[in-house]
């Protein structure tokens, strides 16, 4: 440090200025040791609701971070849902300083970003992007922590069987309607691939895709009824799942259950406000925020008085996943001790987080980026809140099922 | 093309060679993210004037451009993948399946006398349906999209686009000079003049015995051919496809901007129109940051409110007032 | 069987009439002005926005609500026809379509900073109501919706049919010179038209409020629609652009029925194909 004197000398002032010059890499350092992170989400277009659902939980990250010993520095970047925007905005995050990418939900951005993360030794942690072959590309600087439409559909599927046998449910036979967007098909194939050998009580009888931009599907539910199954399997996105129950009740058909093999919709605000004490009942299958996890509630902590206009549990699993992308990303940070490329990106591919937000086993990568073990849980609508019921280690309610008639809820 | 360098006022040439020379050195000197930018503008420069030459040079007004795009991309990027042939090969294919779409189009239009608004409706008709078959095409990766996959080990191979950013840069710095260079040639060309005589007045022009059908077929064959060239660029750019962005309408309104603002019918205006609007709108991003401004949707609405500024103060376009008030017009008073 | 697709032609029936009523501003305005507009599913929902507001704010019933709406939107239309529209008669489509374009963006994006991305509920009383009429299932909202853009159209016809104003602006769409040279104020008369058609979209709104969850994204299929509807049924038809929206929401809902639903929009642009290569003035339409 300078010694102050009343007159320095020109001695003292060079020595003074010696001391500072040797003493800027420590100021560096201690600087440094806040990681930035570009955060790139489709906050406007056509895939603003999710995305300005992740934001949610990427705004409080950091003093949630911090109470954990981490410290991010976040860049917060709207890709427009358009890939042009993901691309140049990763390379201007990473010229501003941004050692690590976290994004995008939209499967083609994640890829164009993943490029420029590959090219410029970047690591990219994808906080939920849904094609499979994202971890397939062999790209170095990329991993996942994000269910695969098949693991989805896997996990969902014995979820499922779980939960029938939990209720004593005899359910003959099912029908699967889903948006034939990039999600939406994605689950189909898991489904057409996985459904026959998974020992379902149940047989599907039918597979209906619809057009994600429709305004009405009164036709797609009149599909359905005709076949009368006991069970609807729904993919959806966020406005369609209400269409959908509010035409079943229009067309007073009446399943014994209306479950979602993993994918927005079912519980989503505009469906409680929308639908009323009709939203209840209704199933779930997907990765979900733990109750019991320390970092959990103290995510639902933060989340109250950050955004007082939404329920944390609605937004659980967007915010929680873009928060465990910055997890892992800050956790890798403090292992690696620097942030350079090729040596933070080996830190986060042996990233092994015992305590995270969703539930699930530590947080680990294979060899391809992918994090294999994330498991889903089972979420039923109760009075208008989502609320799990299985497994039962995190389970906080008793499912209950087959769902009431539509008529005289509430 | 050397009659437009002859044309051209020495400041012009001198202006053209630096600005080439300066484009060529710029992988050298500038940033990845200005040149990331810069290949943005190249590539929407060469779609613009892909475009123009359908809108500005032949009065076709299509809305539905990004179906060529979509066409050339799946073309070869599907060649690529399933049967290992190099985009440059599968350029062929890639501009016989846009001309061909180009085609058809263009000969219903004419065969069945649909013209004007009527005819860019036809565009979009058939823009909408192709990216719907697209989502149902199992083969094309359907609404879950078409991936090239990336291949580290082949990332030396810029004959197969398979390569880092100077690659791209340069490739697409070529699709837009040469696109430049094309405009320049078609327009003093007799198909040029052609298509300008039916632009301004089709009854006189067939009364001079222009051949109208053959001569909209040319505009609208050329066009798109030149279109899915663009797109065997995206698809190798962005190594991944989905109908639902590809097709697009908002994609095809995105590439008539730069054209239109820029100055329709003219050689340098789809340029000058890219040049504007790309940095325009990374401008605006960057500047709401620095403001401090969270609010997705602001910049859209600055860029909505300086289209419709530009189109009611300069409704020919950026370009033709501001070359003639830097005396870059060329002698002959024909636009440039 | 039948009784299905029964129920399915009547459902796409009703929810067409909606559609039909949207439709009908962009006809209007194209007959008369010449004006092609491109933000036209922007200014559909942000009608829909409004009437959502008068819900959220006063407890209005949309349904009551398309009044007032259409009223503002009278209004608006003059304004917007009389300030940035009118330059633009006469020029090139291109440049309408830039001109649109950009406002098209500026609204869209402005209700989506206003209001957020998500979809926005209205939660009307009877919005789970169906009535059953022998095999057929209504739904209460699309009846009424559809009988209140049925009275609307009528409304419109009666206007342009016996009213002096109704006669000069139709005086206008068919001989504008003549018109001007009996000394018709066109001016006048085409910022009148681009405010009922504006009307026409308001109302429109808000009886789509009733039946559709508003939400930004919402508005470019709006524009595809309305367009699709006023090509097949006749640009500048009113009783055509109710009658194509009824087909369209007919063939939709048969074709998304037989084969897989995701595929019906195709059905709906390959009709406008034919019909733009068959017949362009549409079903009800005059050639131009």
């Amino acid at each position: 440090m300078l010694k102050t004197a009343a007159h320095p000398h020109r001695r003292q002032v060079l020595a003074g200025t010696a001391a500072a010059v040797l003493a800027v890499p420590a100021i560096v350092r201690a600087q440094a040791s806040a990681l930035k992170i570009a955060v790139l989400l489709p906050r406007s277009g056509y895939l603003a609701p999710s995305g300005q659902s992740c934001h949610r939980g990427a705004l409080i990250a950091p003093q949630v971070l911090a109470q954990f010993g981490h410290r991010v520095e976040l860049i917060h970047i709207d890709t427009e849902s358009s890939v042009d925007v993901a691309r140049n905005q990763t390379e201007r995050a990473i010229n501003e300083g941004a050692r690590c990418v976290v994004g995008a939900f939209d499967s083609a951005a994640t890829l164009a970003m993943a490029q420029v993360c590959e090219q410029r030794q970047v690591p990219l942690v994808v906080n939920i992007a849904g094609a499979p072959q994202l971890t397939e590309q062999g790209l170095k600087f990329l991993v996942r922590n994000f269910p695969t439409g098949g693991q989805l559909v896997v996990n969902g599927l014995k979820l499922i069987k779980d939960v029938l046998a939990a209720t004593k449910l005899a359910s003959k036979t099912a029908v699967f309607i889903h948006a034939n967007d990039t999600f939406g098909t994605a689950q189909r194939a898991g489904m057409d691939r996985i459904f026959p050998g998974a020992g379902m009580p149940f047989s599907l009888v039918d597979s209906i895709a619809y057009d994600p931009t429709a305004q009405d599907l009164s036709v797609e539910v009149t599909k359905i009824k005709a076949r009368n199954p006991d069970i609807v399997l729904v993919v959806t996105r966020a406005g369609d799942a209400i269409k959908l129950v509010r035409d079943m009740v229009r067309q007073r058909f009446e399943p014994q259950a209306i479950m979602s093999p993993g994918s927005p919709g079912l519980y989503d605000e505009e469906f409680y406000q929308a639908l009323g004490p009709l939203a209840d009942y209704h199933l779930c299958s997907l990765p979900w925020a733990d109750p019991t996890a320390q970092m959990s509630q103290a995510l639902e902590a933060a989340f109250k008085p950050a955004h007082p206009n939404f329920r944390f549990v609605v937004d659980s699993f967007n915010a929680g996943f873009t928060f465990e992308a910055l997890l892992v990303a800050a956790d890798a940070f403090k292992r690696a001790g620097a942030a350079d490329g090729a040596p933070l990106m080996q830190a986060v591919r042996e990233t092994n987080l015992k305590d995270h937000v969703m539930i699930g086993p530590p947080i680990r990568f294979d060899e391809k980026g992918q994090n294999p073990g994330i498991p889903s849980a089972c979420v039923q609508n109760r009075n208008r809140t989502p609320v799990v019921v299985l497994p039962p280690e995190v389970a906080t309610m008793a499912a209950v099922l087959p769902q009431p008639p539509w008529q005289g809820r509430g | 093309m050397s009659a437009l360098w002859h044309d051209m006022p020495l400041r012009g040439r001198v202006l053209a060679g630096a600005l080439l020379a300066a484009l060529a050195a710029a992988p050298l000197v500038a940033d990845r993210y200005l040149l990331s930018v810069l290949i943005l503008i190249f590539y929407f420069a060469y779609l613009g004037q892909a475009w123009n030459l359908m809108m500005g040079l032949a009065g076709q007004l299509s809305l539905g451009h990004a179906l060529y795009v979509g066409l050339g991309g799946y073309v070869a990027a599907m060649l690529w993948v399933h049967l290992g042939i190099g985009p440059w090969l599968a350029l062929v294919p890639a501009m016989a399946a846009g001309a061909l779409a180009g085609g058809v189009i263009a000969w219903l239009g004419f065969r069945f006398s649909i013209e004007g608004v009527y005819f860019a409706l036809l565009t979009i008709a058939f823009a909408e349906f192709t990216r719907i078959a697209f989502e149902h095409i199992g083969a094309a990766g359907g609404a879950g999209g078409f991936f090239i996959p990336y291949q580290a080990e082949r990332l030396g191979e810029w004959w197969n686009l398979r390569g880092g950013q100077w690659l791209f840069y340069y490739v697409a710095f070529a699709l837009a000079t040469g696109a430049v260079a094309l405009t320049a040639w078609l327009k003093r060309s007799r198909l040029g003049y052609h298509w300008q005589a039916v632009r301004e007045n089709q009854q006189a022009a067939r009364a001079l015995g222009i051949d109208i059908l053959a001569v909209k077929m040319k505009a609208a064959v050329i066009s798109s051919a030149m279109t899915a060239v663009g797109g065997v660029f995206y698809a190798f750019y962005y190594d991944s496809l989905f109908p639902a962005q590809v097709f697009n309408i908002s994609r095809s309104i995105e590439l008539m901007l730069a054209p239109i603002v820029g100055g329709l019918g003219t050689i340098f205006g789809p340029v000058f129109g890219a040049f504007i609007l790309t940095p325009l709108g990374e401008g605006l991003s960057a500047a709401l940051e620095q403001l401090g401004v969270n609010a997705p949707g602001a910049k859209a609405v600055f860029y909505g409110l300086t289209l419709m500024l530009i189109i009611f103060v300069r409704p020919d376009g950026v370009w033709p007032a501001l070359a003639r008030a830097c005396g870059l017009a060329p002698a002959r008073g024909d636009d440039a | 069987m039948s009784s299905l697709i029964l129920n399915v032609v009547v459902q796409g029936g009703l929810t067409g009439l909606v559609y039909g009523l949207m439709a009908l501003g962009l006809s209007v305005i194209f007959g008369v002005v010449r004006v092609v507009n491109f933000a036209h599913g922007e200014l559909v929902v942000l009608a829909m926005y409004a009437a959502f507001e008068l819900w959220r704010s006063f407890g209005l019933d949309p349904l009551v609500g398309t009044l007032p709406v259409a009223v503002v939107f009278f209004g608006l239309g003059y304004l917007l026809q009389t300030t940035l529209i009118n330059p633009f008669i006469g020029r090139a489509e291109h440049e309408q379509f830039i001109l649109l374009v950009g406002l098209g963006m500026v609204i869209v994006n402005g209700l989506l900073m206003i209001f957020r991305p998500d979809a926005r509920p209205i939660n009307l009383a009877y919005g789970f109501d169906s009535y059953e009429v022998g095999p057929l299932l209504i739904y209460k909202v699309n009846l009424l919706a559809g009988a209140a853009a049925v009275v609307v159209a009528a409304a419109l016809f009666v206007f342009f049919r016996w009213t002096a104003t109704g006669t000069a602006i139709r005086a206008c769409a068919d001989n504008l010179t003549g018109a001007a040279v009996v000394g018709l104020n066109v001016r006048r008369l085409y910022a009148l038209t681009f405010g009922i058609g504006l009307a026409c979209v308001g109302a429109a709104g808000a009886l789509m409020v009733t039946i559709v969850e508003v939400r930004p994204a919402l508005a470019p299929s709006f524009t595809l629609l309305a367009f699709i509807i006023v090509i097949i049924g006749g640009l500048g038809s009113m009783g055509g652009a109710l009658l194509g929206g009824v087909l369209i929401g007919v063939s939709e809902a048969l074709a998304g029925f037989f084969f897989e639903p995701s595929m019906k929009s195709m059905f709906s642009f390959g009709l406008l194909i034919l019909v733009l290569v068959l017949r362009p003035q549409g079903l009800l339409g005059r050639r131009a």
